[in-house]
């Protein structure tokens, strides 16, 4: 089977914790577990008028892109819930297809 | 719906089977909070009890979204805090943990007494009611106030100066005849596909961030939606948020400056010509008089007030005026200033001076969905002039606006004077739903905790025990979840379903309380048989839902978009009396404001400063040195809610206020530690996060603290004045008009708490939350 992964456009990603919470409750993590984790980027002055300021999910090995979701014709937990609506799943070489923009990440999950 | 989503999953009837989960489509509005109604899908076992949720991926309003509060929901419902049986306490062991189960019956008959006691002895206008802040119980207890207590006295949680958008709608109503919000595309069900939509070039998001806190009305990543889309950002903030670091242009403004930065743009603005001349000459009125106003706010003049470069106010001159389809979202930092007024006057005209208003994807005119003040209205056409009359505020003495009498609430501060003096009659018992008051956002809040104690009677309607409760509760109802509650939801558009889909303990929906307790003091105002039919009542016969439906429709169908046209003032759609202009004194956008004018306030946009500030009070500035915002908002908390969800309190454990790295220094606090927050009003103790992303000389509180590990007797309460900000503001400094307030425009100092507090924290919080 084709190796399935995470896109995130990380140019949108707003930090919000929807993806670290809705896998928590979907997988019934304890306090300090985390099946997705968000890193961040800055808050750095570039210049006067510049901020860099992003934030990138990174899924954990306790991610398996909610198999049992996807049995049953759903989507990721993260992916569903996102607020920015910048992660997308599938097989990594469809989701290259999309990356055609900068700050556009892919993550390989084993499932 | 997302090409993601797969149909055959997620069917689009209002309720379906997934395996053994029965799945419901409705919307979550509160409790637990927020202002949004988000689109949710309840899934509920075969016992009927709640088991998970997702976002609905049916519903263009927030397209299977939910934010991290709404996926905590059956942590929420189900947490072993929750009250879910009535009880009540003896008045001399407030304070003690002393409450005793009754039965709902004996609860709604103790309130009675407690109603006819206070009528007996004071009237019924000594009565009180209050309700949270944009939660779906702003209704629902001064429905029942007027209806069956006999008084039109009601707010929310002593709020000063009513200053939650209040001051900005008053603001729009006096300028534009009408309310206008950002258009994301969330007016029509098709959306970005919606022919006549196009999005906006140019967002001003002005003193808010919308990420966070989804303000009435407006879910705040549908600005993510239009960023994709192309739109650029135009930010103003004394700290860089997500959006500021995402913004063509950035203003890092002290607060309370607004007003003179957005005169600066606009003297810029006239001086250049960056100004849509068509629509000023034929829609505005008194562009002439507002060039005067500005012809002396150079940015120089400007720059030194609000500590933002004269440069970058010409260049954020330019960019509105040049970026072509601009529109504005706006926050509290508008209201919670004395001066609320003038500022809001002073920015919406920059709007209006591009010409976008009404347009696709401009500053649009919305009066749909007021569900709260029609059936509060409906009720009242019922009861006559006697129950309206002396109303607290409407003596004249609270502000211009607040003279005429005609605002939908009694006025906090008059309610605040006649507990506390007795003129022009006592306050006696409070009837409170979903409000916390001194534990959230009352201003002055050990003012407000000294006052409430002294009621003869409280009653208590709400979710967990709160600070507020274990103080000065008599009687405790329990409230429902908004999955256990039949509802309906405005505010804006669409019009949404709240359907209940189980029951915990005894719990009651507001509305249900209010019909109960209703029938049982005026039967032949609540002649409604169950709620289902009063709210069909209520949809049918509400001057702004031109919707008719029945209960059973509008559960099937979830939402329901009403109509929505652009320019309305193009076709004679927004006047009263059908000609084409504005709903205002002149009937056009009011430069000058002529209802400003006749009551005696500046007609034009104003800027002065902040009654206490580096500039107004310098003796007071050399011993508090930094300019102290309160309210920062969070992702995890809706105000002074979710503080018992484990979940939320693991991402957010404590409450922070943030400071710059040079303030810091200069005040020995460094990352992460315990800091007390002073000023001449009071102290409250939160933890700092040093970042160079706060403007220097500006620090920037967390509101609504209180924990529920702690001793919840007298005298800690859950340690409710601890953390409390509004232990550093104010009441009573509301401007000409009779709104704002000084919340985000105090000064104070910032220390490190004496050594070894909070030692004790961490364990008691493992403690409370292992199980």
């Amino acid at each position: 089977m084709a190796q399935q992964g995470l896109l995130i456009d990380y140019e949108f990603c707003t930090g919000c914790h929807t993806c670290e919470m809705a896998c928590k409750v979907e997988k019934g993590l304890e306090e300090g577990e985390f099946g997705i984790k968000l890193s961040q980027i800055g808050p750095w002055k570039l210049d006067d008028d510049k901020w860099e300021w992003d934030f990138v999910p990174l899924p954990t090995q306790r991610c398996d892109l909610c198999k049992d979701r996807l049995a049953v014709g759903k989507v990721p937990a993260c992916v569903h819930h996102c607020q920015a609506l910048c992660m997308e799943f599938g097989p990594v070489e469809e989701l290259a297809k999309k990356a055609t923009k900068p700050r556009v990440v892919i993550f390989t999950v084993e499932e | 719906m997302r090409e993601c989503f797969n149909p055959d999953v997620y069917k689009k009837d209002w309720q379906y089977q997934e395996g053994d989960l029965t799945v419901t489509r409705t919307c979550q509005w509160s409790a637990p909070g927020c202002h949004q109604g988000c689109s949710i899908l309840f899934y509920t076992d075969k016992d009927g009890k709640l088991v998970k949720v997702e976002g609905d991926p049916n519903s263009p309003v927030t397209d299977g979204r939910l934010c991290m509060r709404c996926l905590a929901m059956v942590e929420a419902v189900y947490h072993p805090d929750r009250i879910v049986h009535p009880m009540k306490r003896d008045r001399s062991d407030r304070g003690k943990d002393k409450w005793v189960q009754i039965t709902m019956d004996e609860a709604y008959d103790l309130c009675i007494e407690m109603v006819k006691d206070t009528t007996e002895k004071y009237g019924a206008k000594s009565i009180c009611t209050g309700a949270g802040t944009g939660r779906n119980a702003t209704w629902q207890s001064n429905v029942l106030g007027h209806g069956a207590f006999g008084t039109p006295n009601d707010n929310a949680g002593l709020l000063a100066g009513n200053c939650c958008y209040t001051p900005r709608m008053q603001g729009m109503n006096a300028i534009f005849g009408n309310t206008f919000i950002a258009d994301c595309g969330q007016l029509n069900e098709a959306r970005f596909d919606h022919p006549e939509y196009r999005r906006p070039d140019l967002f001003m998001i002005w003193g808010n961030n919308p990420l966070r806190a989804n303000a009435d009305g407006f879910f705040g990543h549908w600005i993510i939606d239009c960023m994709k889309r192309g739109s650029k950002l135009m930010t103003v903030d004394p700290q860089v948020t997500w959006l500021s670091a995402h913004s063509e242009l950035y203003l890092q403004v002290r607060p309370g400056t607004d007003a003179a930065l957005a005169l600066a743009i606009g003297h810029v603005m006239v001086e250049e010509e960056l100004y849509n001349k068509e629509f000023v000459d034929l829609w505005c009125y008194g562009f002439d008089e507002y060039k005067e106003r500005v012809a002396d706010w150079t940015p120089e003049r400007a720059a030194e007030i609000c500590w933002v470069p004269a440069e970058k106010i010409v260049a954020a001159a330019r960019l509105i005026g040049t970026a072509g389809v601009t529109t504005l979202q706006w926050g509290v930092a508008f209201d919670q200033n004395k001066w609320a007024n003038g500022t809001a006057h002073a920015v919406a005209l920059l709007q209006a001076m591009t010409g976008n208003i009404d347009n696709p994807g401009g500053f649009v005119c919305i009066n749909f969905g007021y569900v709260q003040s029609d059936i509060r209205e409906n009720v009242a056409k019922g009861l006559g002039p006697e129950v309206r009359k002396d109303r607290l505020g409407d003596d004249g003495n609270w502000g211009a606006l607040n003279a005429i009498g005609k605002g939908g609430h009694a006025i906090p501060e008059a309610i605040l004077h006649a507990a506390e003096t007795g003129d022009p009659y006592p306050v006696k018992m409070l009837f409170l739903c979903s409000t916390t008051a001194f534990t959230n956002m009352a201003g002055q809040a050990k003012r407000v905790y000294d006052c409430y104690k002294d009621m003869d009677h409280v009653v208590i309607c709400d979710l967990f025990m709160t600070p507020t409760a274990m103080a000065i509760g008599d009687l405790f109802i329990p409230m429902a979840m908004s999955c256990e509650r039949n509802c309906v939801r405005g505010w804006y558009t669409p019009l949404r379903s709240i359907v209940k889909v189980t029951q915990t303990g005894e719990a009651v929906g507001d509305e249900q309380m209010m019909l109960e307790l209703g029938k049982k003091m005026n039967p032949d105002l609540f002649y409604w048989d169950d709620v289902p039919e009063m709210l069909e009542f209520c949809t049918n016969n509400m001057a702004t839902v031109p919707i008719h439906v029945t209960m059973d429709e509008l559960r099937e169908k979830v939402i329901i978009y009403p109509d929505f046209e652009y320019r309305k003032h193009e076709t004679g759609k927004i006047r009263f009396d059908g000609q084409p202009g504005f709903n205002t004194l002149s009937g056009r956008v009011e430069f000058f404001c002529n209802m400003y004018n006749n009551v005696g306030m500046d007609p034009l946009p104003y800027f002065l400063e902040p009654p206490e500030s580096p500039v107004s009070t310098p003796e007071l500035f050399k011993e508090y040195p930094l300019v102290l915002t309160t309210g920062r908002r969070c992702w995890q908390y809706f105000h002074s809610e979710h503080r018992q969800l484990k979940s939320m309190r693991e991402f957010h454990k404590w409450p922070m206020f943030a400071i710059n790295p040079e303030d810091a220094a200069a005040a020995g606090v460094k990352e992460g530690m315990w800091c007390v927050i002073e000023n001449s009003h009071g102290k409250a103790i939160e933890v700092a996060h040093v970042t160079d992303t706060m403007m220097k000389g500006v620090v920037s509180a967390e509101h609504g603290w209180w924990f529920p590990e702690r001793d919840p007797e007298e005298p800690s309460l859950y340690g409710v004045f601890e953390s409390n900000i509004n232990c550093c503001t104010v009441q009573g400094d509301f401007g000409p008009s009779g709104y704002g307030s000084s919340y985000k425009t105090q000064l104070c100092k910032v220390y490190p708490a004496p050594e070894g507090y909070g030692e004790t924290f961490e364990q008691q919080f493992a403690d409370h939350y292992k199980a």
